[in-house]
């Protein structure tokens, strides 16, 4: 319990992971939390990619969680102004009225 | 030694809670400060085992853009005090245990895979990176800059163009909005602009012609 060791981070991510898969699963309210479920899910990507990192010593992975940052930042753009556009057509971003498609 | 396994608990406690709360929480905007929060908190574990450059991009890029971009399209949607129905809703009621089993199967997995990893711990030899000559921001931008520069120059490209897609999918023209249009403004001449007009005497002169 006292000796942290990469265990414990990877365990972390994993919690955080779990809980983004729920945040999208379960939200019945509307786009915008399945977005910072997604942020979250990425989130734990990154804190998995830093803890290896620095444990095995190399330092790519926190090269790639720059890149993944980055992709990130692009990702929440894009999908917030495709929100804001759908919100301006239809009037509606909860879930469960977004059946254009009938899926 | 001690001091880090506090710091460890609290901080991931605390992002751990606040990730609960993100997605169980009724308003929308209550959802987006616990992202903050949690943003907050897993940079400064990530300052502690010594990346710390990674965390403070981290709060200066989520906190300071992405989570305020998410709360002005909150506040600009008026969707905040939408209430949250997965509790009590009928028809959507499916959903519900399925979501929680395949959440709870992937965290199974991942906790099996760490599980299996740590028998196998002679496989790398544990390293410090950072010696005490270069810090971390040092070496990052060395390897940044000199092994991954194609990734990085693709990485803004990818910027760019999220750029441009976020500008053309919101760009509206609306109707009716008076706008100055500087190049009629500047391409107007005088041949156009001033008009001549003799002036018969007792006669005055009629604008309209």
């Amino acid at each position: 319990m006292i000796d942290i060791g990469l265990g414990h981070y990877l365990t972390l991510g994993a919690v955080i992971f779990s809980i983004g898969i729920i945040g999208i699963f379960l939200n019945r309210k509307n786009i915008i939390v399945i977005l910072m479920s997604i942020e979250l899910i990425l989130l734990a990507v990154n804190i998995n990619l830093v803890s290896f990192s620095i444990y095995l010593g190399d330092l790519s992975g926190q090269v790639f969680t720059l890149f993944i940052l980055t992709v990130a930042a692009a990702e929440a753009a894009i999908g917030l102004a495709i929100i804001v556009v759908y919100y301006r057509n239809s009037g509606t971003i909860r879930v469960e009225e977004i059946d254009r498609l009938k899926g | 030694m001690i001091a880090h396994a506090i710091f460890f608990y609290v901080f991931s406690i605390i992002a751990v809670i606040s990730a609960i709360m993100v997605t169980v929480s009724k308003n929308t905007v209550h959802s987006v400060f616990f992202l903050i929060l949690d943003f907050i908190s897993i940079s400064c574990l990530f300052i502690m085992i010594g990346a710390e450059f990674l965390g403070m991009i981290m709060l200066i890029v989520y906190v300071g853009a992405v989570a305020v971009l998410f709360l002005f399209v909150v506040m600009m949607l008026n969707v905040a005090q939408q209430k949250n129905q997965w509790f009590i809703s009928k028809e959507n009621s499916g959903h519900i245990p399925v979501g929680l089993l395949i959440s709870i199967i992937i965290f199974f997995e991942l906790i099996i895979v760490i599980g299996g990893w740590k028998y196998k711990p002679d496989l790398f030899k544990t390293g410090n990176i950072s010696s005490n000559e270069v810090t971390n921001t040092h070496s990052l931008g060395q390897i940044l800059y000199t092994d991954y520069i194609h990734i990085f120059q693709i990485s803004g490209m990818v910027l760019l163009i999220a750029m441009i897609g976020a500008i053309v999918l919101t760009f509206r023209q609306r109707e009716g909005v008076k706008k100055q249009s500087y190049l009629k403004q500047i391409s107007r001449e005088r041949s156009e602009g001033v008009d001549v007009i003799e002036v018969a005497s007792n006669k005055g002169v009629r604008i309209d012609d």
